[in-house]
């Protein structure tokens, strides 16, 4: 039976890779493991190992022409064999996983479309194409954050099947044994002077491999997708909160149920958003969508990572109301009961670490959003006042991350001087 | 323990259950003066009289329909069909009346009848005669189906069988009443739809039941010796079926065998196999396979009989695919 020979994976992260050098010709017998060519990948140039057996019967991809991931490059099988079936095979490409659909179409169905995207990829069962593994094979490899892009298998057909996961994890590629002494060093004990050389004879601390849960492998691409592709520039500015401080301590009063700033922080940087509504954005390559709607993330810790649940539609929302629903949203996130829904599809996001006592930092955009706000700690300095006077103000630092994509220098710090007013002077929120 | 066969088994659990309820009533052909075609009734006749234990002329439809009829208005008969392909005879009955009566009847009428005899090859016997058709009646709801491996399960299922409302189609073959096994003087029952483990094992699940247990025990000791740990399960009834035997060997072992002498098409074997498929798709690290009867008639000529038939080699060789060695 004719086969076809198909581009592999031949690095973790290649999508497609060009034959460089053809080392068999059509009418060649091969073997399993003989070079069949050489491809460029995104990384290196790697030698083709021939998985099948017989007779090289035609080439499809010529040398310095590409191929994707799973499409076929040549035809093996039994010499003289029939091969007019595979004929169109060659201007078949497998399915591009990453495609975005060109974006022609009304926001709502873009947003929509965004919306799925990011369910999927949340809960992790976005498996590669193109890749044969048995079904127990596939559930091992996201149990533990196994590429299967990387596992060659030894089943029918290059099948990965159950051993092949099993000795992927046993020695995992890339890892770095962390030379002797090394580990030592960190860890204090006896020292002795022999020679010269300071000796520690510490106890020994193993190094510690943990599999990367699905969830890190989540924050990981994201995070270093938004990183490398967005461009971004940091717009820091000081906020003399006392006034705010007043107005939640005011409110609060007549309360059991005590308003966090969060929901304060939320609710006028809506406001500020309405005012600057680039910065509540989202930049998809030939468009720009302009959110309708002010859905605010809080970035919350979980022992095993990092979530961002949602506030929904803030501008039609009281700081009441919005508290609420973070509180909500924070206990759901720290007993890892968040839905998809809940945490996805933000405008806009805030990170606050002043509990911390974090003074002030900057944040990475989390996509689809174009900013986000880092939050410091509040903290009594001493100010100049309009008399050259020294007063002590009640201080936030607060750091906004732009994707300059879409938010430009000047838009970005219109909407911080209306946020730093808003926040200096709740009143004007309302103006 | 005492070691007696499978006939031996199936006539002291019709003996066991016609001295306890005298509503219990044996029919077919040549099971009463000729003491059964197998020798399964030897002695019933003497014991119980020619009103419980009746010839009847050679006419399936018609016993197996008189049978469905005496059930309806208040004894348990058992229906002997002297081999399971004279019984395509009655399968009008069997399924439109017997499977259905209950249901037609909006629950007025129960069918507590049984219907048993050899199915499956035996030998030299030819396509018409060495049918296995599990598969068909399997196929009904509205049926049971029994098909023990061992005189114990044979006897404990039999009187089971006998004591159940619905109608019950009781599985044996012609090379099995010979077989001997340990069976206890006192009465025991076993309750249907529980498989037995035969053999613990982590490497592969292996399914059977009815007389092709003998060729898959064999083919598991030989595997055994090559250090394959084979997890062994006999089905003992097809209807209803004990699927969470199965799951649970599957969950430990992802993979799985199905070995089933019927033909393959819409079989028990294949009809397990995509359950497997379905409920334990997660678990599976080898697609099943099944071990089945070839998708022929039985030839006559022997050695073509035999290589129909699963086989040792059969099996073992699906037991290497599956552990792709």
């Amino acid at each position: 039976m004719a086969e076809e020979v198909v581009m592999l994976a031949l690095s973790p992260t290649m999508e497609s890779g060009t034959i460089v050098k053809w080392h068999k010709k059509e009418g060649d017998s091969i073997e399993t493991g003989q070079i069949l060519c050489e491809v460029e990948t995104d990384k290196a140039t790697m030698e083709y190992e021939s998985v099948n057996e017989g007779t090289l019967l035609k080439i499809m991809v010529k040398e310095g022409e590409e191929a994707s991931v799973g499409q076929t490059i040549a035809i093996a099988g039994e010499e003289g064999e029939d091969i007019s079936a595979f004929a169109d095979k060659s201007a078949e490409q497998p399915a591009d996983l990453s495609a975005e659909e060109p974006v022609e179409v009304a926001e709502v169905k873009e947003e929509i479309s965004e919306e799925k995207k990011e369910e999927t990829v949340s809960v992790g069962e976005k498996l590669p194409k193109g890749v044969k593994a048995s079904p127990l094979a596939r559930k091992l490899a996201l149990e533990k954050s196994v590429d299967l892009k990387a596992v060659t298998g030894s089943g029918p057909g290059g099948r990965i099947i159950r051993k092949d996961i099993e000795t992927a994890r046993a020695k995992p590629e890339g890892f770095v044994t962390v030379p002797e002494g090394t580990t030592k060093a960190v860890s204090v004990g006896t020292a002795t002077v022999s020679a010269g050389i300071v000796r520690v004879q510490a106890q020994k601390t193993e190094d510690e491999e943990i599999p990367v849960s699905q969830k890190r492998r989540v924050i990981a691409q994201r995070l270093s997708e938004s990183k490398f592709t967005a461009p971004h520039y940091y717009l820091t500015t000081v906020v003399a909160v006392d006034d705010l401080v007043m107005a939640r301590k005011q409110l609060n009063k007549k309360r059991e149920d005590k308003i966090s700033l969060n929901a304060f922080l939320i609710k006028l940087t809506a406001e500020a958003l309405r005012r600057n509504p680039m910065v509540n954005s989202s930049f998809r390559g030939d468009t720009i969508i302009k959110f309708g709607r002010a859905d605010i993330a809080l970035a919350v810790a979980q022992p095993d990572g990092l979530i961002t649940p949602v506030v929904r539609d803030c501008w039609n929302r009281g700081i009441i109301d919005i508290d609420e629903e973070l509180k909500s949203l924070i206990e759901k996130a720290l007993s890892n009961k968040l839905k998809p829904v809940e945490y996805s599809d933000s405008t806009f996001t805030i990170s606050n670490l002043g509990s911390f006592g974090i003074h002030e930092f900057t944040a990475i955009v989390n996509p689809p959003n174009s900013a986000i706000l880092a939050v410091g700690e509040i903290k009594r300095e001493p100010v100049a006042d309009e008399d050259d006077t020294v007063v002590f103000k009640s201080n936030m630092h607060i750091t906004l991350s732009c994707d300059h994509r879409v938010v430009d220098g000047a838009i970005g710090a219109r909407f911080l001087k209306d946020l730093k007013e808003f926040m200096e002077s709740p009143i004007k929120a309302l103006y | 323990m005492p070691l007696i066969n499978v006939r031996e088994a199936l006539r002291k659990a019709m003996d066991e259950e016609m001295e306890r309820d005298p509503s219990v009533i044996l029919m077919g052909e040549e099971v009463a003066q000729y003491n059964g075609a197998y020798k399964v009734s030897q002695g019933l006749l003497e014991k119980y009289g020619p009103e419980r234990v009746i010839d009847t002329p050679i006419s399936e439809e018609g016993f197996t329909g008189i049978g469905i009829g005496a059930s309806m208005v208040g004894l348990r008969p058992i229906i002997e069909w002297m081999t399971c392909n004279f019984s395509i005879q009655a399968m009008d009955q069997v399924i439109n009346n017997a499977a259905k009566m209950k249901y037609m009847s909006g629950g007025q009428f129960s069918i507590p009848v049984v219907f048993r005899g050899p199915n499956g090859p035996a030998e030299y016997l030819a396509a018409q005669h060495s049918q296995a058709l599990q598969s068909i009646y399997t196929h009904v709801p509205g049926l049971k189906v029994c098909a023990p491996s061992t005189p114990y399960d044979a006897k404990g299922l039999l009187k089971t069988a006998i004591r159940d409302d619905n109608p019950v189609i009781f599985l044996e073959a012609e090379l099995m009443y010979s077989h001997k096994g340990e069976v206890p003087d006192e009465e025991y029952l076993i309750p249907f739809g529980q498989a037995a483990k035969r053999t613990e094992g982590k490497d592969v699940t292996v399914v059977g039941f009815s007389q092709t247990m003998r060729v898959v025990e064999e083919a598991v000791e030989g595997l055994s010796t090559q250090g394959i740990e084979v997890d062994l399960i006999d089905l003992r009834t097809l209807r209803p079926l004990d699927e969470e035997a199965v799951y649970s060997s599957v969950k430990k072992t992802n993979r799985l065998v199905v070995v089933d002498e019927s033909w393959p098409v819409a079989s028990v074997g294949s009809w397990l196999s995509w359950k497997v498929s379905k409920d334990c798709f997660d678990w599976l690290d080898a697609p099943t396979e099944l071990v089945s009867m070839e998708d022929i008639p039985m030839p006559y000529n022997h050695t073509l009989e035999l290589a129909t038939q699963p086989s040792v080699e059969k099996i073992q060789a699906a037991v290497k695919k599956v552990l792709y060695i």
